[in-house]
């Protein structure tokens, strides 16, 4: 794969804490422009990948490359400027309102008020997020609105790739699937490319351009999601598949 | 190098910042020190009410040659009057001739009035001729005690090995004090206690005591009917009261000196013992008994004002509110960085954590006398409001710092990936995100510092620095629970208020906490 399609790359990396191995050697690369939908049961290392590659950890063996150039503790800030970050249940910040929340690497940066204010507008249009919740307090939203809001935030300086944590984890289903269909929409609409983290196969299935299924700290299938189902890489594929198809939908009816 | 310039940067930021602010907190604190409008006469005396009769009628002499006069009253001990004077926080306060021999110069085997005024002299410091009486030491006891066991002289005590002693603690310590009697008259007795004198009385009286240490012109040997003991070693020296001032005084303001020099041979043992019961068991203000004093002996109009009680009170509070908000002012200057390092370096963090938990572990009464000399070698005022808010600055730490690490170290981890993952400068994180996240916390922290600081600022009475304590320790010395209590309701009234302001400021000041 040239450099070109490739976003983010990572070659052998691993991840141990003292002598428990989060991630095993993995090799990984996020196509641009392409959603990829990281799924696994808990404690896998999805959620470990996903702070590698924005270096909140860094790994223990192998390195990871961003446009080609790898990550160093030198050049992660500007490069965290480009990297749109979301966890679960948002992570905004208590004592700022939801507007201040969205604009404050904007703000740390010097933009101009009206730069802010129009970027502002822009994205309550896209995510959709009503205009009086921007002067709200966090807690002072729902979970929904507070997701839109971290949706607003990792996107303010328009990144070329966003990091999603299990985005839409804590949120009651209706809501959710509401939320699903309006991040879908935005991510066809920039083209961005998308790292996403979830536990949920039919979610995975909605979103992905690319799916990667961990287990144990280690990749067992990559590729489009119809190869987990038609070719399957190890009886383990076809037992999560299986699982998740038996919890989802006894009937089988939405995949 | 991007971040880690980042981090160096605000390292450096916070150290630096921290020496500033301590800087211009010791420059406050020089600048009020110094603050003494141009030439007023200063007197000190020490914490019992003799000397506190001395300072005013000193006082009111000066004052009848037209010169302004402060009088400093319970000014502290012998160390810190002789230190004061020394230092020219002072220029003159009423000692006596056996202190000067066997306390201030100890082991010099002085003798003379002459071998002190040299000792005296290079010290830049002169002596007044003695005033006339001799309040000299004696133990004492209850006269039904002494009679029931038939003693009579300090020699009669060595056949009741079991009786109780309580001696005031500069009795216990001093070399003509317990230590020299003991081993003078080969004394057995083991149950010796250290209390305030004017606390062994009361004590004798009840019974729990059955000897202790007397000045012989206090005003209660006659009231509880003591039986001062013959001291049939003369084992004790002559205390002839005198007034110590600075040499510079006499080309200053040579009147003040002549002044007070005229007091010589004016006061004998039964006038002295007089004033001490006027003031002390008639509870006539000593200045008062200075003014009738002066106009009938030596017909000088003197006219030395009493403070009025509101008077007291309001300045009492100011010096007590100073001495509180300094401390704690300069605390959380001080303290929020070295609990913003603690959390960011967790080995220097528990090492910091350590040693402000050690300072604060160090009894208050040592700190402040540990601090004295520490002061004194770079040229700081030893006694007075500096140590006593250096101490309260000290205390004050450890609540803020602790209170600030655990805050910091508290911030859930999906909140701080949040901010790391945002590429922020870590200036940014901390004051944008970290500290106001911590900021309930920290407030707590200062909370506890303040409210603890305003008790224990009654203490700063003892070396000098007023407030709150200073009505406390004149009560105790005058067993007047009146004024006790003045200074007690206010100190516990301020300590609820501080809380209560804390409190408040709370639900406006601190940013809605997480969802729990
Ligand atoms: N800071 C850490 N110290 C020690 N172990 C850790 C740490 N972070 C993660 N781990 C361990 O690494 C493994 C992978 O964790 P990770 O958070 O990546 O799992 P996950 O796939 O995201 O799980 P989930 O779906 O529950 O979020 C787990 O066993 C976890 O306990
Ligand atoms: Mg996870």
């Amino acid at each position: 794969m040239t450099n070109r399609n490739t976003l983010i790359q990572l070659k052998a990396v691993s991840k141990t804490y003292g002598n428990l191995c989060a991630l095993k050697s993995t090799t990984l690369d996020i196509p641009t422009g392409k959603t990829t939908v990281l799924i696994g049961q808990s404690g896998c290392g999805k959620s470990t990948l996903l702070r590698l590659i924005i270096r909140l950890i860094t790994p223990t063996t192998g390195s990871i490359t961003f446009e080609g150039n790898p990550l160093t503790e030198q050049n992660i800030t500007t490069i965290r400027h480009r990297i749109g970050y979301v966890i679960q249940d948002g992570g905004l910040f208590p004592h700022l309102t939801a507007r201040d929340n969205v604009t404050i690497l904007a703000r740390h940066l010097k933009h101009t008020k009206s730069d802010i204010n129009r970027r502002l507008d822009e994205l309550r249009e896209l995510t959709p997020l009503p205009a009086h919740c921007l002067d709200r307090h966090p807690t002072q939203l729902s979970g929904g609105q507070r997701q839109r809001v971290a949706l607003m935030r990792a996107l303010f300086l328009d990144p070329d790739l966003l990091l999603l944590d299990e985005p839409l984890g804590a949120l009651d289903p209706i809501i959710r699937s509401e939320l699903q269909t309006d991040l879908r929409d935005i991510f066809l609409r920039l083209s961005k490319t998308v790292c996403m983290v979830t536990h949920d196969l039919s979610e995975a299935a909605y979103f992905a351009d690319k799916i990667v299924l961990l287990q144990d700290g280690k990749i067992v299938q990559q590729g489009i999601f119809n190869d987990l189902l038609d070719r399957p890489a190890d009886p383990f594929v076809t037992r999560f598949v299986n699982a998740q198809r038996g919890a989802i939908s006894p009937s089988g009816a939405t995949l | 190098m991007r971040t880690t310039h980042h981090q160096k940067v605000s390292r450096h930021g916070i150290t630096n910042a921290a020496i500033t602010t301590l800087a211009i907190a010791t420059l406050a604190i020089q600048c009020h020190a110094a603050d003494v409008s141009s030439e007023p006469v200063k007197i000190g005396s020490k914490t019992f009410t003799e000397s506190v009769i001395l300072g005013e009628i000193a006082a009111a002499m000066i004052e009848s040659t037209g010169t302004r006069a402060i009088h400093r009253a319970e000014f502290g001990g012998t160390q810190i009057l002789f230190q004061a004077l020394k230092t020219d926080e002072i220029d003159l306060y009423p000692e006596y001739t056996g202190t000067i021999t066997h306390e201030i110069f100890a082991g010099q085997n002085l003798k003379s009035l002459d071998d002190i005024d040299a000792a005296l002299a290079k010290q830049n410091i002169k002596m007044t001729r003695p005033l006339g009486f001799n309040n000299t030491y004696a133990l004492g006891m209850t006269r039904q005690r002494s009679s029931e066991l038939g003693i009579n002289t300090i020699s009669d005590l060595k056949n009741h090995p079991d009786l109780r002693f309580g001696f005031s603690n500069e009795f216990l310590d001093r070399d003509d004090g317990w230590p020299a009697l003991k081993k003078s008259y080969n004394l057995p007795q083991l149950n010796v206690a250290g209390l305030e004198h004017a606390l062994a009385y009361r004590a004798l009286q009840s019974g729990a005591l059955d000897v202790m240490d007397l000045y012989t012109t206090d005003a209660e040997i006659a009231y509880y009917d003591l039986h001062a003991l013959t001291d049939d070693r003369d084992h004790f020296p002559e205390y002839y009261a005198v007034y110590l001032y600075r040499t510079d005084l006499e080309t200053r303001d040579s009147q003040a000196v002549t002044a007070i020099s005229r007091l010589a041979t004016t006061i004998d043992n039964p006038t002295m013992t007089a004033l001490n019961a006027r003031a002390k068991l008639d509870r006539v203000p000593e200045a008062i008994v200075a003014n009738d004093f002066l106009n009938q002996t030596l017909d000088i109009e003197a006219n030395r004002a009493v403070e009025s009680r509101t008077a007291q009170i309001w300045r009492n509070t100011k010096e007590h509110l100073f001495l509180v908000s300094t401390s704690t002012f300069a605390a959380i200057l001080v303290a929020i960085p070295i609990g913003v390092i603690a959390s960011k370096r967790r080995k220097l963090g528990q090492a910091l954590l350590a040693i402000v938990g050690i300072l604060q572990t160090i009894p208050s009464l040592a700190l402040l006398v540990l601090l004295m000399p520490i002061l004194a070698a770079i040229g700081l005022r030893s006694v007075g409001d500096t140590p006593a808010i250096i101490a309260l600055f000290v205390y004050s730490l450890l609540p803020i710092v602790r209170n600030t690490h655990a805050g910091l170290v508290g911030i859930p981890a999906p909140l701080r990936e949040s901010a790391d993952a945002l590429g922020l400068s870590p200036m940014a994180t901390l004051f944008q995100i970290e500290l106001p996240l911590a900021a309930r916390s920290i407030l707590a922290g200062v909370k506890i510092a303040a409210v603890v600081n305003v008790g224990f600022a009654t203490l700063g009475a003892l070396i000098a620095a007023g407030g709150y304590g200073q009505p406390i320790l004149t009560g105790i010395r005058l067993n007047d629970h009146t004024l006790i209590l003045q200074g007690a309701i206010p100190a516990a009234m301020l300590a609820i208020l501080t809380q209560t302001t804390f409190d408040i400021l709370e639900r406006f000041i601190v940013p809605a906490a997480p969802h729990k």
